[in-house]
């Protein structure tokens, strides 16, 4: 008799609990956000959620591609999405963003005036930058025989199957590019074909091609070099003070991750609110706390500790950095990495 | 069964099965243009290239030896447990099946944690004052990774066949003076071909496919079919050139299943399908 009891009683908990469930459902609107893996704090959506009683769908991807061809191929939607520069260009060129209407992000005023109006979107029309950072390199200082300072290191016989690289075609290409003293954006068939080549050189050093997984790796000391960006270095740097990060001395690549709301978003509003809601300095600083990468919003880097506001790995100077250079959309080009790449990785 | 009884089932086999294969063909056969897209062998002619039928290559080598290691391991294994020399063979069965239960994304991350240089079967060797092994990242981790999720696969068909073979036959041929080696040669393994078949192509195809465990255990180094097919789609968004890829592996995993079906001959009726 007490077991039926209990029974009935758990039934009707569920379905009370259920109606609530639906019925939350059915008066708040939904907004759907699709972000890089790992680069958000989380408890910030739960707050946007209360306060502007919303829900929020959040779905990741690991690189721009993804992200790209998952909008192309439609069947889903979002309502603000988080490309890098060189894919937003690619969406302006294919039409597939929104504009935004800044005077309902009165929050953008925070941001650093020499991150709005890049090459990318001049009139910051279609974005708003997220975060911002370069690419170099973290070792384990430990594990290497001297300091690195320099991209060769990566193509080291000494550390062979030690190394770790991005299986990211941009960024990996870009390292052997800049190796060879090329522009990261060439479109030079003979250029592109070298720098395939010293990938498979490298490919017998290299222990794994990764993306997420790297800073882990780096953290418990399963390799001794990575190429990575500087807001994964700085989180694994912060894990275990045995790493260091460079930004070696032939040039890197400095990129933006931007906020934009793609072509068929639905909740419009919201999406406008949630990037408000992220340009506040105090979220923007938990924000840039919790991922490690560069915020552009000026009002949150002033309230960062003294050692990462000024620490020029993290936020070096833009104006001061030499042989630095954005990632430009290739167009028809791309092809050609896109071919090397795989032949890279089948090789 | 009445044709009405039908329709759902047509319905859903156009829309999930025909209509994606007719996808897949036209994206394999043509080639996009100005215009438009024209007909074209252009994706199967790079297929051939050297560097793409050296990944083919290396998905079958690494395919054939999962599916044979397997084989060694899982056979007895289904002996054991339908034979009646070991009580809690039920117990055996179990152990098998439960690593299914969790998911398989799940337990392949598991292997990272166990082989990795600072790992679990690291710790155990270096407190044993025994040198480090690399294993995560190789080649052999990849194959490890293939055994260890396919192998339910294998036991299981192998085991429903064995246990259903009549205990008669057995004695019999042990009553006409057949020793252990003979009874099992000539008697068991024959009856249980069709369970063989069926594990090795339940083996087989899934390891001839597989993109994660490559990508997670291989550390993206050992590029298989499915890591090509995935990066072509996914990442470098080349529909026409993954489509040609999957209309060979489509025709290569056809040509094994026919291949198959001969050695399993005309004992149809103890087949698993």
């Amino acid at each position: 008799m007490a077991r039926k009891v209990t029974l009935t009683l758990c039934v009707l908990g569920l379905a009370a609990l259920s109606a609530l469930l639906t019925g939350c459902g059915q008066d708040r609107p939904t907004l759907y956000v699709y972000n890089w893996g790992d680069y958000i704090d989380e408890d910030i959506l739960e707050e946007f959620e209360k306060e502007f009683n919303m829900k929020v769908v959040y779905d990741t991807f690991s690189t721009n591609e993804d992200l790209y061809v998952k909008l192309k191929s439609g069947g889903s939607t979002y309502d603000v999405i988080f490309p890098s520069d060189y894919m937003l260009t690619r969406m302006l060129n294919e039409n597939m963003l929104e504009k935004i209407d800044l005077s309902k992000i009165p929050n953008h005023r925070h941001i650093d005036e020499s991150l709005m109006g890049t090459v990318y979107d001049p009139d910051n029309e279609y974005s708003l930058p997220y975060m911002w950072g370069t690419i170099g390199i973290l070792y384990n200082t430990t594990m290497v025989a001297e300091p690195v300072d320099s991209w060769d290191a990566l193509w080291d016989p000494r550390y062979a199957k030690e190394i770790l690289m991005l299986d990211s075609q941009r960024d990996s290409m870009a390292a052997a590019l800049i190796k060879l003293g090329y522009s990261i954006n060439t479109l030079d068939k003979q250029e592109l074909a070298e720098a395939g080549e010293l990938l498979k050189q490298q490919k017998p050093l290299v222990l794994a091609y990764v993306v997420d997984e790297g800073k882990d790796k780096m953290v418990s000391g399963e390799a001794a070099l990575a190429l990575t960006w500087s807001g994964e270095a700085m989180y694994a740097i912060s894990e275990n003070d045995d790493l260091a990060y460079v930004i070696p001395k032939e040039g890197t690549n400095v990129w933006f991750d931007v906020m934009a709301i793609p072509k068929g978003a639905k909740n419009l509003e919201g999406a406008l609110q949630f990037m408000d809601f992220l340009n506040r300095p105090e979220i923007a600083l938990r924000n840039a706390d919790y991922i490690g990468y560069a915020t552009p919003n000026l009002a949150a880097r002033a309230m960062l500790p003294e050692e990462i506001r000024d620490d020029p790995q993290a936020y070096p100077n833009l104006d001061a950095l030499e042989n630095a250079e954005f990632f430009v959309h290739l167009g028809d080009t791309l092809k050609d990495y896109d071919r090397i790449w795989t032949e890279v990785k089948a090789h | 069964m009445k044709r009405s009884t039908l329709f759902p089932y047509v319905v859903w086999m156009a829309l999930f099965i025909i209509v994606p294969m007719v996808l897949v063909l036209y994206y394999a056969f043509t080639v996009p243009t100005e215009s438009g897209a024209t007909w074209s062998l252009e994706n199967f002619a790079r297929f051939f290239e050297p560097i793409y039928l050296r990944v083919l290559w290396r998905s079958l080598r690494l395919a054939v030896i999962s599916t044979v290691i397997c084989l060694v391991i899982g056979y007895p294994a289904a002996m054991v447990m339908s034979g009646n020399a070991f009580e809690q063979k039920h117990v055996i069965l179990l152990l098998f099946v439960v690593p299914m239960w969790m998911n398989f994304l799940l337990r392949t991350y598991a292997w990272l944690t166990i082989l990795e240089r600072n790992g679990v079967i690291n710790v155990v060797l270096n407190s044993l004052n025994l040198p480090s092994l690399n294993i995560l990242y190789t080649e052999g981790a990849v194959v490890l990774g293939m055994v260890y999720n396919f192998l339910p696969f294998m036991v299981l068909p192998i085991y429903s066949v064995l246990s259903k073979i009549d205990r008669g036959v057995v004695e019999a041929a042990g009553d006409l003076g057949a020793n252990a080696f003979q009874v099992f040669a000539k008697v068991i393994f024959p009856l249980s071909l069709p369970g063989v078949v069926s594990g090795v192509t339940m083996v087989f195809m899934p390891a001839l496919t597989t993109f994660v465990i490559s990508r997670l255990l291989g550390g993206g180094q050992f590029t298989l079919i499915g890591n090509l097919i995935e990066q072509q789609f996914l990442v470098v968004g080349d529909w026409g050139f993954g489509s040609s890829i999957s209309v060979v592996m489509i025709v290569l995993i056809l040509l094994s299943m026919a291949i198959m079906s001969f050695f399993e001959g005309e004992e149809k009726d103890v087949a698993l399908w």
